[in-house]
């Protein structure tokens, strides 16, 4: 275990003082390494620690993830529709280690930002000069009755994995005529798009198999994004199929679910769904609360600059954890995070002052085969806060042809595959 | 620019700039690294669509993002991410790609539309796009191990008319079948390709 710190280094030095000159260099070839703990092996995390590397190959960077294998959240509405395994969606850790990346496999139960280390399950513990954390979102608990044993019979498939699966076999084993309910969370949450490409992605399957179904959206929010387009698709390709029904209809969407009555509420009227997809509202992932990184809003403040922490200095949160509005809560927003960041980090631990930073966010929705929508922006600092970039981005255009779309369903599977090379390989 | 150079010039010139007017430029690889996510890391992107950036030359892609910030030349997403870099910026990433060589992409073609291709290459592209469309000196597009589908979707917008062709490749492409225009594609596809070309 190493914690042997910068701090512990100059402490020594100091004691040390009579030292000779021929022991000196011994000494900072020891403890001279520079080293940067990542919580987290999400788009987040794990392209942080690539790029930490790229830029200074002699910082000593630790991964910390539970898990062995991250599922993308990414992309897995296409395992629901049925065009996409979910081993597709599967990536390991080996790219990242054989880059260098000391990648435990552990649980992180707390972050001293005093004593500038990092605990595991195992109780060991590591030192740092810059702890970098993302540890994507948790649940919140807007809706009565929704808790783990719930999830099991009433998925969230709002993390990838077997929660998607279970979500994409009760499609399967569901009876044609029967209602899909999915309860829509309100802002702000991972994947803003993705309630709405889900929709589309289980209207794809239930059209092919189950053409009597119906797909009903009780959402808590009054718009949502890209709304305009997926109206559009919903006509296109799925008439008569979805339903969406804003907050105020319903004072608020779900409220409350009874797991094994199978049941879901709102404040006026209760369903009884053939599958029910709740997805609750989000806020951080559960150590950034452990380390008292959050405000009341359940989300970390950051400086915009290098997302360095606003409540502990040397912890820096990016990704859906982060309060990095108007960056989106995406997968491809987490890696631009990442790479500003690790930048930023790599110049704070050499001394430096870090740079000017830029950004860039493009999310596809893929509303059927060979029909993909966008929406894309790219990000400065302004006056040290994140700001849209002035006459920049969009979305796909509302007149934009078959041919269009095509190609943006082409160009949102290259960025799968170039994304997760640039997180993962 | 640094900043004290900044400074150093203001002073010199006795002009007085506000606090915001002094940031600098975002660092050139700071700038590339954004471009990732779909073109691949160091621009060599694993496909299938999206095209490498990597070996291309300054003056190609200053030229493209400056076509597509106007609205010249027609794309999905790129007008729309264009428009969020200065020139200024856009001279850096630039910087950074032309500094790359050209990457080898492992895609599927078909040989006899490589070998008709690559006849239909020597009468009437080579001297524009030499060897084999891998030469960056050209300041065209590289097209060499350039992924099928992106090359397929540029033939389709210069025959158009959504993206503007030089009078001498007008010329060329007009007396092009489709059919002739696929094995061309092919055929550049192919180089550099494992297992193929060169």
């Amino acid at each position: 275990m190493k914690n042997f710190t910068r701090r512990d280094f100059i402490k020594l030095m100091g004691s040390a003082a009579a030292v000779s000159a021929v022991g000196f260099p011994a000494i900072a070839a020891a403890g001279g390494k520079k080293q940067v703990v990542v919580v987290g092996g999400g788009p987040g995390g794990a392209t942080a620690a690539k790029y930490i590397l790229r830029a200074d190959p002699t910082i000593e960077v630790t991964l910390i993830e539970p898990n062995k294998h991250y599922y993308t959240c990414f992309f897995s509405n296409e395992v629901i529709g049925g065009d996409r395994k979910l081993d597709s969606l599967k990536f390991s850790y080996d790219g990242l280690s054989r880059r260098g990346v000391n990648v435990v496999h552990d649980t992180v139960t707390g972050i001293d930002a005093e004593a500038r280390k990092v605990t595991i399950s195992s109780g060991h513990s590591f030192s740092y000069d810059r702890c970098i954390v993302a540890p994507g979102i948790s649940f919140g608990d807007d809706i009565a009755g929704y808790d783990m044993a719930a999830a099991e019979k009433m998925p969230h498939a709002w993390k990838a994995g077997a929660q998607t699966a279970l979500l994409r076999s009760q499609l399967e084993a569901m009876p044609d005529g029967g209602m899909v309910l999915i309860a829509a969370p309100p802002n702000p949450f991972r994947c803003p798009p993705g309630p709405y490409e889900r929709a589309c992605q289980m209207a794809y399957y239930l059209k092919n198999h189950k053409p009597k179904s119906k797909i009903l959206i009780l959402d808590k929010k009054d718009k949502f994004s890209k709304q305009g387009l997926f109206t559009q698709a919903w006509e296109r390709h799925y008439p008569g199929m979805i339903e969406w029904v804003k907050a105020s209809d319903t004072n608020g969407g779900v409220t409350r679910v009874n797991a094994s009555a199978g049941t879901v509420s709102t404040e006026f009227d209760t369903h009884k769904p053939a599958v029910t997809n709740i997805i609750p509202s989000q806020k951080a992932g559960e150590i950034a609360h452990t380390a008292g990184l959050t405000d009341e809003s359940g989300w970390c403040p950051i400086d915009g600059k290098t997302f360095e922490s606003t409540i502990h200095k040397g912890i820096h949160v990016i990704g859906d954890a982060a309060i990095q509005a108007p960056l989106p809560k995406s997968g491809y927003a987490a890696n631009s995070e990442a790479k500003v960041t690790a930048a930023a980090v790599v110049d704070l631990v050499n001394g430096r002052e870090p740079g000017e930073p830029s950004w860039v966010n493009t999310c596809y929705s893929i509303v059927a085969p060979e029909d993909g929508i966008s929406v894309a922006m790219v990000y400065n600092l302004v006056d040290g806060k994140v700001a849209k970039v002035k006459d920049a981005g969009g979305l796909t255009p509302a007149d934009s042809s078959p041919g269009d779309r095509k190609r943006e369903y082409e160009y949102a599977h290259s960025w799968f595959n170039n994304v997760t090379q640039d997180i993962f390989g | 620019m640094s900043v004290i150079r900044m400074i150093t010039l203001t002073l010199g010139t006795g002009l007085l700039l506000g606090a915001t007017q002094l940031s600098a430029a975002p660092s050139a690889s700071m700038l590339a690294d954004t471009c990732a996510g779909c073109h691949g890391t160091d621009g060599v992107s694993v496909g299938p669509a999206t095209p490498n950036l990597a070996g291309i030359s300054e003056i190609y892609f200053i030229d493209s993002m400056a076509a597509f910030k106007k609205g010249d030349r027609y794309s999905t997403v790129m007008q729309r991410i264009a428009k969020g870099y200065t020139d200024e910026e856009i001279k850096l990433m630039a910087s950074v790609f032309a500094k790359l060589p050209v990457p080898k992409t492992v895609q599927e073609t078909d040989p006899a539309k490589v070998a008709l291709g690559e006849k239909l290459h020597k009468d009437n592209c080579h001297k524009c796009h030499d060897e084999d469309g891998a030469l960056p000196d050209d300041d065209a597009g590289i097209l060499a191990s350039q992924w099928l589908s992106y090359l397929n979707h540029s033939m389709e917008d210069f025959k158009s008319g959504r993206r503007e062709m030089t009078k001498k490749m007008k010329k060329k492409v007009d007396g092009l079948t489709d059919e002739e225009i696929s094995a061309l594609n092919h055929f550049y596809a192919s180089r550099l390709s494992s297992g193929s070309g060169l």
